[in-house]
């Protein structure tokens, strides 16, 4: 037994569940955020994708389509690139918000409907971009960044290298994964300590109440779900650069949407809870690699984070303490006039 | 002079109305003045040219039966509606209010029916919902903050209680610290009577009555004649939208506001005939349910339902009266131990209605009428007209595969002209009807259906005097016809003239059960809130 536990948990394995489980913890914050705001954005997947793809054609266009010989002198320099992939990203996945937030604020479409007609969408789009249009560009290539791929790998050099087992786990990194627990620690103390966190939630819980107390409820559901849109559009460009590498391949994402969603249950609509919540996820998607049971076996392994997801929804579902329930206005549409 | 007059200011720092040194309301500028306001919904008229005004200093009563567009005018004022024409004054100066944001601007603080509060959240959280001030909340700071207010005005309240513990008295003082703790001037309470104890609203009313002191503009709307009497300056009058006009309460009595508000005399006493040929029913047992959360609901109630008279259920809101009256029709989870019988009225077998399918129980004849707050809620689907609302009851009957839709249309028509609902015509959505008209439908269908037992709740509930009084006649006759008539409600006087015996619960526990005919007002309302003895702290 000892044996298998000291096989399972090596460093390697933690570094691998954190690459995997950061995607998810960007999701699920996105995803809190929108739910905060009384908004069920089952798009966050497709935008996920969008996000992704955002990010690979901004650094593609730099590293393969003669953006570097145009910006940095043919030289591959890395904060250009970065910023250029991020910048990529969230223009993609503003895009998804966008539409999501114009049908069910402004229209007052179903948001279940709304959100999987945009998850296919921006896995559709995503597929499209990702397979044909880099075929039909000036570079004629696919999409393998290896040098924006690296880019996002690079980690602090001393904190990682030289301090053992400890630097390995806790400083071995990309700059997205810092970024993804700092957006969702800042998330946790908007959302509890500030007036705009009080008014937010109001929206998500009562907005009514919130209309009455003057909050401007349109504009702070607009807000939430363009900022959560971007926050796991983010997800997915952590996904393809860090955890792949830069190349694209099709349906890359897999089912880490759906995962984020599940997520955020999981956690009680809490970012700060979805750190951790995000590597236990994490792990269980990486630890088929880990166990020495062979093939047949690994598949029920593999299953084990859609198991768990599905245990945690029967659990929540049974959970009667008044905090932990889902924002009370989860999934209406507001309109003042409503008589 | 000077350190006077700053001293003055500081004193008044709530009240944003110009304090020009007059001691009372009389040659104060109103504080709000409409001048022909009107607006529609689609084809409903709801306010047509409405001109009053409401002064610094006094309290004013807006009166009028249901649907007289008392509450649509109060939203136009709170910016949640925009008048089609017209316009409104505050203090002399032309407003436009497009929103609520902006009526707070002008210090208009309106406190809906329904309360618009946060229920995860503390009051004090409640309380700062919305305002200006630091981005980071520095809790400490606020809740001195809004201390200090709660003893300027002499209220009780926690302000660290999460509004989903509280009661409606409670939430209610919370939605009156929100406004004045945003400076409001003119306060809009929106019927604050209707769900609270009497005990309860004469401490409402002591708190309205110092804010009146403070410079405030108060406007209460409400159906209470005692209550308009007791606590208003004047009294301004709606009838089907249109302004009839204002008069001082001190020139007024129930008789002259009620021709005001109805256009006509009506007799305002309910005939109680004296039960005949009484019979169990019902019985029900050490009936015990628990909510969601797990907290009791009910706790061990037992009570007999008889035939040819009717049993009134006084409480306040909340303390089982649906959970009991949803046991009894079967929709409720019981708790292990809990019994209902019911004797059947031809041979007076037995029969357990525990674990009984709804449907089984609805054969045994239980008719069940509950109109919930949003009284469409249960009972009525609000997209299908009365003509359907009337099916939902028959549509299984025949053995044709297709529905039958003469028996209920010739239903509908004869509830409409019966009970005369106010409607464009039978095959309107219900939901277009305002909420009068709703529950003349529900409560009409449910007696058609020659039920042995009647259950209501709230049959009454925002309806005016002249429908209330149909239906307390509906329910009489159907006392008289032999029906066991169980009667929920809120107005105790109603309560009082009508139920043969009252039971009161509290907090899910049975408080006692009363003859209506040798208690008063005071020991119901007592009972309510399950303080001892007969004295109460306000008397």
């Amino acid at each position: 037994m000892f044996d298998f536990f000291s096989s399972v948990f090596t460093t390697h394995f933690v570094r691998a569940a954190v690459i995997k489980g950061i995607p998810l913890l960007y999701g699920a914050t996105g995803e809190i955020i929108t739910e905060k705001s009384g908004h069920l954005n089952l798009g966050i997947p497709g935008i996920m994708y969008m996000g992704a793809i955002g990010g690979l054609l901004g650094a593609y266009l730099y590293e393969k389509c003669g953006g570097m010989a145009l910006l940095t002198g043919g030289n591959f320099v890395v904060p250009v690139a970065m910023v250029l992939a991020i910048l990529g990203c969230i223009l993609f996945s503003l895009f998804g918000g966008l539409i999501y937030s114009v049908l069910t604020i402004t229209f007052r479409a179903n948001q279940n409907v709304t959100g999987l007609a945009l998850t296919t969408f921006g896995m559709g789009l995503a597929n499209f971009l990702g397979g044909s249009v880099s075929k039909l560009t000036v570079a004629k290539v696919s999409i393998a960044l290896t040098y924006t791929g690296k880019a996002f790998k690079l980690n602090i050099p001393f904190l990682s290298d030289k301090l053992g087992v400890f630097g390995e786990i806790f400083f071995s990194y990309g700059l997205m994964t810092y970024l993804a627990i700092a957006i969702a620690l800042i998330a946790a103390y908007i959302l509890k300590r500030t007036r705009v966190g009080l008014s937010l939630r109001a929206v998500g819980e009562n907005p009514a109440a919130a209309d009455a107390a003057g909050i401007n409820v349109t504009k702070y559901k607009y807000t939430a779900i363009l900022i959560g849109s971007v926050i796991a559009g983010m997800g997915g460009l952590a996904y393809v650069m860090e955890y792949i590498g830069g190349v694209w391949q099709n349906s890359v994402l897999g089912d880490t949407g759906w995962l984020a969603i599940a997520l955020v249950i999981f956690v009680l609509w809490k970012p700060a809870n979805a750190i951790l919540g995000s590597l236990l996820f994490g792990a269980l998607c990486v630890l088929f690699n880990y166990v020495n049971v062979g093939p047949a076996m690994q598949e029920i392994i593999k299953m084990l984070p859609y198991v768990v997801t599905v245990v945690i929804l029967v659990i929540s579902s049974l959970r009667k303490k008044r905090e932990n329930q889902p924002p009370q206005a989860l999934g209406l549409p507001y309109f003042r006039e409503d008589r | 002079m000077e350190i006077n007059k700053l001293s003055d200011t500081i004193e008044s720092d709530v009240a944003s109305v110009t304090n020009d040194g007059v001691e009372k309301c009389k040659g104060y500028t109103p504080a709000i003045e409409f001048r022909n306001v009107s607006k529609s919904f689609g084809e409903v008229r709801a306010n047509h040219k409405i001109s009053f005004d409401v002064k610094p200093y006094e309290i004013l009563a807006l009166l009028g039966e249901n649907g007289s567009g008392k509450t649509t005018l109060m939203n136009i004022l709170s910016g949640i509606y925009y008048p089609d024409e017209g316009n409104i004054f505050i203090n002399g100066i032309p407003v436009d209010i497009h929103s609520p944001q902006e009526s707070f601007k002008y210090g208009i603080g309106m406190i809906h029916q329904h309360f618009k509060l946060v229920e995860i959240f503390t009051a004090a959280e409640n309380i700062i919902l919305g305002t200006k001030g630091k981005q980071i909340i520095d809790m400490k700071a606020m809740r001195k903050e809004i201390q200090e207010l709660l003893e300027r005005y002499g209220f009780e309240l926690d302000i660290d209680k999460k509004i989903y513990n509280m009661s409606v008295s409670e939430k209610q003082t919370v939605e009156i610290v929100k406004m004045l703790y945003r400076g409001a001037s003119i306060l809009i309470l929106d019927e604050p009577t209707a769900v609270l104890t009497p005990q309860e609203t004469e401490k409402l009313f002591s708190v309205l009555r110092r804010m009146r002191e403070h410079g405030k503009s108060v406007i209460i709307i409400t159906h209470k004649l005692n209550e308009v009497l007791e606590i208003s300056d004047r009294v301004a009058v709606l009838r089907k939208g249109e302004y009839i006009g204002t008069v001082e309460t001190a020139q007024a009595t129930s008789l002259s506001l009620t021709e005001m508000m109805v256009g006509k005399k009506v007799d305002m006493d309910i005939k109680r005939t004296e039960p005949q040929n009484t019979k169990t029913r019902i019985k029900v047992d050490n009936l015990t349910c628990l909510d969601k959360y797990g907290v009791k609901v009910l706790d061990d109630v037992s009570f007999e339902i008889k035939a040819g008279e009717i049993l009134g259920i006084a409480g306040i809101a909340g303390s089982g009266q649906k959970e009991l009256l949803e046991s009894i029709a079967g929709l409720q989870q019981t708790e292990q131990g809990s019994s209902i019988k019911y004797y059947s009225p031809q041979d007076g077998t037995e029969s357990q209605l525990i674990g009984k399918k709804t449907k089984h129980i609805k054969e045994l004849g239980i008719s069940f009428a509950f109109v919930p707050e949003d009284r469409l809620g249960m009972g009525l689907v609000g997209s299908m007209g009365m003509t359907g609302n009337m099916m939902l009851r028959s549509y299984k009957n025949g053995i044709s595969l297709f529905t039958n839709e003469t028996v209920p249309r010739n239903l509908a028509v004869r509830v409409l002209n019966e009970l005369e609902v106010v409607t464009p015509g039978i095959n309107t959505p219900v939901k277009r009807l305002s909420g009068g008209n709703v529950q003349k439908v529900l409560v009409g269908r449910e007696i058609s259906n020659n039920p042995t037992v009647l259950m209501t709740a709230y049959a009454v509930r925002g309806l005016d005097i002249n429908t209330s009084l149909t239906i307390y006649k509906l329910l009489d006759e159907q006392k008289r016809a032999g029906v066991a008539v169980v009667y929920v409600g809120e107005d105790l006087d109603a309560l009082l003239d009508l139920s043969d015996r009252i039971m009161v619960l509290c907090g899910g526990k049975v408080s006692g059960i009363v003859d209506a005919r040798n208690t008063t007002k005071q020991e119901i309302g007592l009972m309510m809130t399950k303080v001892a003895g007969g004295e109460s702290d306000d008397e």
